[in-house]
């Protein structure tokens, strides 16, 4: 069966840095209709999703949240096994509802990997939080693009993320995109972005205390990726993902 | 244990070491002083391996091993420590984390059983005492936060856990107020002055040398040692300057 919805094309803000190529192979294949999530009020949700691991080298997961009033998501994502991975995050908050997101990227050779959210703040007292690490090897590229939309009325409302990237080699490519649409006039909407290599003052520092370079650098890679599950509560939960991304590490260093 | 002949090196294109020459022994204490920009920080980064810091001529040896032809992190684990003028900050990075680490790599490079959670800590708790340090600041980032005082005696707990064969202290006493260089001070006598032991400090203050008290001072000046001396070599820089006694 073949799709009726054509291919997305890079004029598409949110495909801007997508691997095409690769997902036209698979276009036929590839669900159009997200899974769809929704958190009851006053509810708690946690979930954790490792991009899953396609024949096709092409791996797509979406997401359509809808947390509503008074309750919290929290949400922890790693892509690494993928040619070309993205997690796509439509979230739509209602009042007082909070979304946590925490997502790392781990990306080598020519992997093409990326994290879109659009998070809608539709009513007033809602907070949002989203945290996104990637490290990057080889000829990689690693994507963030993050909207936070806020609507009119929506006051109190407080919107945060934070993306940094880590690459190891030259050639590799990190995008960070915050893009924010904000109508309502008391809100708070932060967002920070870095792209940055090892520190090499540190690496010394490490090595004249006996830390092999291998080890001196997993050290730091591992530190650099804990920010994205620290708001991870379940502490097995944590330990799961966070042993899928060490390992994810050593591939890359 | 150290011996440094005719040492020249270059940092980028400039020569900063030009003819070195310093032989320290088992169980002595040097102290290395001498203006801004002599070279003392880049004697203590070439003997450390520091990128950046070229050997163009001359060798170093330690116990008899080439130690240039050491990467960092193997000349650490042969017994050198490198006590630094700006402890860097490492975030997210525990400093007992980092340490037990650090001292396990150097125990595996050597042959040596790594030391369990259990012997590593009551290691790091008796060290932390003897630098009147908190233990909880042993369990945060590595430096991060820390006042510049608390960075230096930072590094000492690290020496002390470390317990290295030579000592290279580059400025371990700036930065320090009296009762901070005292601590300090008391420090790298209870952890390095042993017989099979050498401290090579580079200062530019009496006051160490008052509670370290040196065996050799040697002057360093155009990337030379251009005097050398007993600990009286010190007092008559303090009175005197460097530019009527070198």
């Amino acid at each position: 069966m073949t799709n009726v919805i054509p291919l997305p094309t890079r004029r598409d803000e949110a495909w801007r840095y997508a691997d095409l190529d690769a997902l036209a192979r698979v276009w036929g294949e590839v669900p159009l209709a997200p899974e769809r999530i929704v958190v009851p009020a006053g509810e708690t949700l946690s979930r954790q999703i490792v991009l899953p691991v396609a024949l096709s080298g092409v791996s797509i997961t979406d997401l359509d949240v809808e947390i509503e009033a008074g309750a919290t998501f929290a949400l922890h994502l790693l892509a690494t096994d993928a040619d070309y991975g993205r997690m796509s995050i439509h979230v739509l908050l209602h009042e007082g509802a909070h979304f946590e997101m925490g997502g790392a990227i781990l990306g080598h050779s020519d992997q093409t990997l990326e994290i879109v959210t659009s998070v809608n703040h539709a009513h007033p007292n809602a907070t949002s939080n989203q945290v996104v690490r990637s490290v990057l090897a080889g000829r990689a590229t690693g994507s963030f693009l993050g909207k936070v939309a806020v609507a009119r009325h929506a006051q109190k409302t407080d919107a945060s993320q934070s993306v940094k990237a880590m690459l190891l080699d030259r050639t590799a490519t990190a995008n960070a995109k915050p893009e924010l649409e904000i109508y309502a006039d008391d809100v708070k909407c932060a967002h920070g972005a870095t792209v940055g290599e090892l520190d090499k003052q540190a690496l010394f520092y490490m090595a004249a205390r006996g830390l092999p370079p291998q080890v001196a650098r997993k050290l730091m890679l591992q530190a650099f990726i804990a920010d994205a599950f620290v708001s991870l509560d379940d502490d097995a939960a944590r330990e799961t993902i966070e042993t899928r991304a060490l390992a994810a590490l050593e591939g890359l260093a | 244990m150290l011996k440094i002949e005719n040492l020249h090196a270059t940092v980028g294109e400039t020569a900063i070491l030009k003819g070195l020459s310093l032989t320290i022994n088992a169980g002595e204490i040097h102290a290395i002083m001498g203006p801004n920009g002599a070279g003392k920080s880049t004697l203590a980064y070439t003997l450390g391996g520091r990128p950046g810091y070229e050997v163009t001529e001359g060798s170093a040896t330690f116990d008899g091993q080439d130690l240039l032809a050491l990467e960092p992190y193997e000349r650490a684990a042969a017994g050198l420590f490198l006590g630094f003028q700006y402890p860097v900050e490492i975030p997210g990075v525990s400093n007992l984390q980092f340490l037990r680490e650090s001292l396990n790599a150097q125990r595996k490079a050597r042959g040596e059983e790594p030391l369990s959670g259990a012997e590593f800590i009551k290691l790091a708790r008796e060290k932390a005492a003897l630098l009147r340090m908190d233990m909880e600041m042993l369990k945060r980032p590595v430096n991060v936060g820390f006042s510049g005082g608390e960075k230096k005696r930072n590094e000492m707990v690290q020496m002390g856990i470390i317990d290295p064969k030579l000592a290279l202290l580059d400025e371990t006493d700036s930065g320090l107020d009296i009762d901070a260089l005292r601590i300090v001070g008391e420090g790298i006598n209870a952890i390095m002055r042993k017989g099979d032991k050498a401290v090579l400090l580079i200062t530019h203050y009496q006051r160490l040398l008052d509670l370290v008290k040196p065996d050799f001072v040697h002057v360093l000046a155009g990337g030379r040692i251009v005097r050398s001396g007993g600990p009286e070599l010190a007092l008559e820089l303090e009175e005197q300057g460097y530019e009527a006694v070198a």
